[in-house]
């Protein structure tokens, strides 16, 4: 099978320039005019670093280094990634916004992008005169517009507003108006940067019918960019995951975000406290705190069918009666979800002596919705003292089950979402 | 440009995929080639300049009572000011003309210059955001600010040609000479002048925003550089030379003699002062071109 290729990106870097700009840019320009001159390299770009936000020293850093991507004609490709991994640099070298430091791309056909909606609007002028404004800043000509105004209009949903200032439209307004004109561009190649997370629901999901739509039926190539695995899998058949501005994988969608979800969980679903952030107080020392499947990994996918393990080890410095080991469970945001304690348990261990302990706590499956949490481990003699509390720990669970790949549901409202008894008569 | 390291951890797909490199249509890298501009692309995107001029007429002002009047309200009240001021205060030669009518040519000539530079010198700073989101030729914007000022100057020049008839009819001394068929010429010596100067200035203010505040004075340091609240009659004759070395002062002149038939018509200095424009212009194009791909970084 060839398939011809509509974009070729060639050993692309980019590099990007950390701090502010101020006076000592001019003194930076001057050296590297000078170098340049003399045929020297770049004194300030430093060979073979890659993008890692957390600990990179210097001043420069490689937002993109040596990507090569060959992307053939009606492919819808998603390209996910951490924040900050470069997909959005990506983007940007290939909608012309800037230039890359090192390399080349090569596009066939025209390339209209949308890295935002609605760039441009302006809040004075009415929705008939952005759709022409924006239309055209996008790359169309009039007669284009003119030709696709209708549906545009129907597709937004706006047609009884048309002739206002788009600075009395809601928010929702605005977006469905913004992507409706993005959506009929008449471009070889689409480029979406995660523009649908502000739409609701069934905006969402018409979006994606309608890229679906043009993709197949006129053979256009999209990229899309999006953080909502959900949106990739329900439209690429390939995705790219980039990691610190490299290429990781190219592949089957499914394969791609399912290591991309695994490497993202890694470690953050274990802490462990060791020397120099030590968590203890005068009687007790925590060690770490894991959440585990039932084979003990913290490292595997956690689905909402999957039981969970909440392993706390700790060590008693001196006997304490009536310890209380408790877990809080809350949503990323804060709201508390579930708090249990070993003392509901009938432990009979009172006082307790000096030694190792392992307190487990077991959540059953098909009780967690696929959502953030993150769980709070105290240590507490009940009316008296807190002995040692707030060490966190953070895990995904996500929207993925490993025997419904392939489907997938928009995340359900709640905290939770237990699976319960449901008894279904007709009446 | 620094070396590239062999690519080690990455995945390419379908590589023994390569054609004919002739058969792409957009290629994407570093290169800068000084004089490569897009005229083909800035002829497609033609529309969008359009779009961009009306834009600016409708937006700005939708919601003020008066709209479009008061493109005429702040000539005549400069020039008002100008006649209390420098006409009948500082008694300011003005070669024998009505106050009014003299002012009211400079400031005509002046307001569009000054507008162009003004507003193409902010072209990558007030369009960051949309320039960080698409790509379109940047040169449009520019452009677009010109032919936008070029119908408010059309409108303050015809309050202008309407106060020449009106001296006319009650008697007062106005010729016009057939210089007013450079007029045309003048308009394009402006727009070139204020488009270059203004592409010069945005491109350098990307990275280093000093030479901002060096405009907003500058420009009315400018002014009176420029006769437009005295004569060059009035100034002596060893500084002729300075005066005429600023582009504006030859087409100020030509215009005042064109419509009032007062002034300096020197063709030498109006000459100058056109190639000196289409010499900015092309240093200015050439900067911004060579800014306009990469500034979403210093921006």
């Amino acid at each position: 099978m060839t398939m011809p290729l509509t974009i070729q990106i060639e050993n692309v870097s980019k590099m990007y320039r950390l701090g502010q700009l101020g006076t000592g840019t001019i003194s930076h320009d001057l050296n590297r005019w000078w170098c340049k001159m003399r045929g020297k390299p770049d004194p300030y770009q430093r060979i073979g670093k890659v993008n890692d936000r957390e600990n990179s020293g210097g001043d420069y850093v490689w937002a993109l280094k040596d990507v090569n991507l060959n992307i053939g004609q009606g492919k819808i490709l998603g390209i996910i990634g951490r924040n900050g991994a470069g997909k959005s640099t990506l983007l940007k070298l290939l909608s012309r916004v800037t230039a890359p430091t090192t390399g080349s791309i090569r596009i066939k056909g025209r390339i209209a992008s949308l890295l935002e909606v609605g760039t441009g609007f302006h809040p004075e002028l009415t929705g008939r005169e952005n759709i022409f404004l924006n239309g055209a800043i996008l790359g169309m000509t009039r007669v284009e517009i003119r030709r696709q105004f209708d549906a545009i209009v129907d597709f937004s949903g706006c047609g009884k507003y048309i002739d206002t200032p788009v600075k009395r439209y809601s928010s929702g307004m605005y977006v469905r108006l913004a992507f409706a004109v993005a959506a009929h561009l008449e471009s070889e190649i689409l480029v979406v940067d995660e523009v649908l997370a502000v739409g609701d629901v069934d905006f969402q999901s018409k979006c994606i019918g309608k890229m679906r739509d043009v993709s197949q039926q006129s053979g256009r190539t999209i990229l899309f960019v999006s953080h909502n695995m959900g949106a990739v899998k329900k439209l690429c058949p390939e995705s790219v995951l980039i990691q610190h501005g490299q290429v990781m994988q190219f592949g089957d969608t499914a394969d791609v975000i399912n290591s991309y979800l695994l490497g993202q969980t890694k470690n953050a679903r274990r802490r462990i406290w060791g020397e120099s952030d030590s968590a203890e107080s005068h009687s007790i020392k925590l060690h770490e705190v894991s959440v585990c499947d039932n084979n003990g990994s913290h490292e595997s996918m956690i689905a909402t069918d999957t039981p969970l393990q909440v392993r706390i080890r700790y060590s008693i410095k001196k006997p304490i009666h009536q310890l209380r080991v408790s877990m809080l469970l809350m949503t990323s945001d804060g709201t508390p979800v579930i708090s249990t304690s070993d003392m509901m348990s009938n432990i009979k261990n009172d006082p307790r002596p000096i030694g190792k302990y392992t307190s487990t706590c077991s959540i059953p499956p098909n009780l967690l919705n696929r959502i953030q949490y993150v769980i709070r481990v105290d240590f507490e003699i009940p009316g008296e003292a807190s002995l040692l509390s707030g060490n966190h720990v953070t895990f995904d669970v996500s929207e993925l089950t490993f025997n419904q790949l392939g489907r997938t549901r928009a995340t359900p409202p709640g905290s939770v979402h237990p699976l319960l008894d449901w008894n279904v008569k007709a009446a | 440009m620094a070396s590239i390291n062999p690519p080690t951890n990455i995945v390419i797909p379908e590589s023994d995929l390569r054609e004919n490199k002739s058969d792409w249509d957009l290629v994407i890298n570093t290169q800068h080639n000084l004089l490569n501009i897009p005229f083909s692309e800035i002829w497609r995107y033609r529309d969008l300049l359009l779009l961009m001029v009306r834009r600016d007429f409708v937006a700005l002002y939708k919601q003020t009572i008066l709209g479009p009047l008061w493109f005429l309200i702040q000539p005549i009240l400069t020039a008002v000011v100008f006649t209390i001021i420098f006409g009948n205060i500082a008694k300011i030669s003005t070669d024998g003309l009505p106050h009014v009518l003299f002012y009211m040519s400079g400031i005509t000539c002046w307001n569009y210059f000054a507008e162009c530079l003004t507003k193409t010198s902010e072209t990558f700073t007030a369009n960051a955001s949309i320039f960080g989101k698409v790509y379109f030729p940047r040169i449009i914007m520019p452009l677009s600010i010109v032919v936008s000022g070029l119908l408010k100057f059309a409108i303050q020049f015809l309050l202008f040609g309407s106060f020449i008839l009106w001296f006319y009819a009650t008697g007062t001394s106005v010729h016009i000479t057939p210089a007013i068929f450079l007029f045309p010429l003048l308009v394009l010596i402006m727009g070139m002048l204020s488009l270059g100067l203004g592409m010069i200035i945005s491109s350098l203010t990307t990275k280093y925003r000093d030479l901002r505040f060096l405009l907003q004075f500058g420009i009315q340091l400018m002014m009176y550089a420029t006769p437009i609240i005295y004569p060059v009659s009035s100034v002596p004759e060893k500084y002729h030379w300075l005066i005429f070395s600023n582009p504006m002062t030859a087409i100020v002149e030509a215009f005042r003699y064109g419509f009032l038939g007062s002034g300096a018509l020197n063709i030498t200095t109006l000459i100058f002062s056109g190639v000196v424009s289409i010499f900015i212009l092309a240093i200015g194009t050439i900067i911004f071109n060579r800014v306009e791909k990469t500034f979403m970084d210093t921006v």
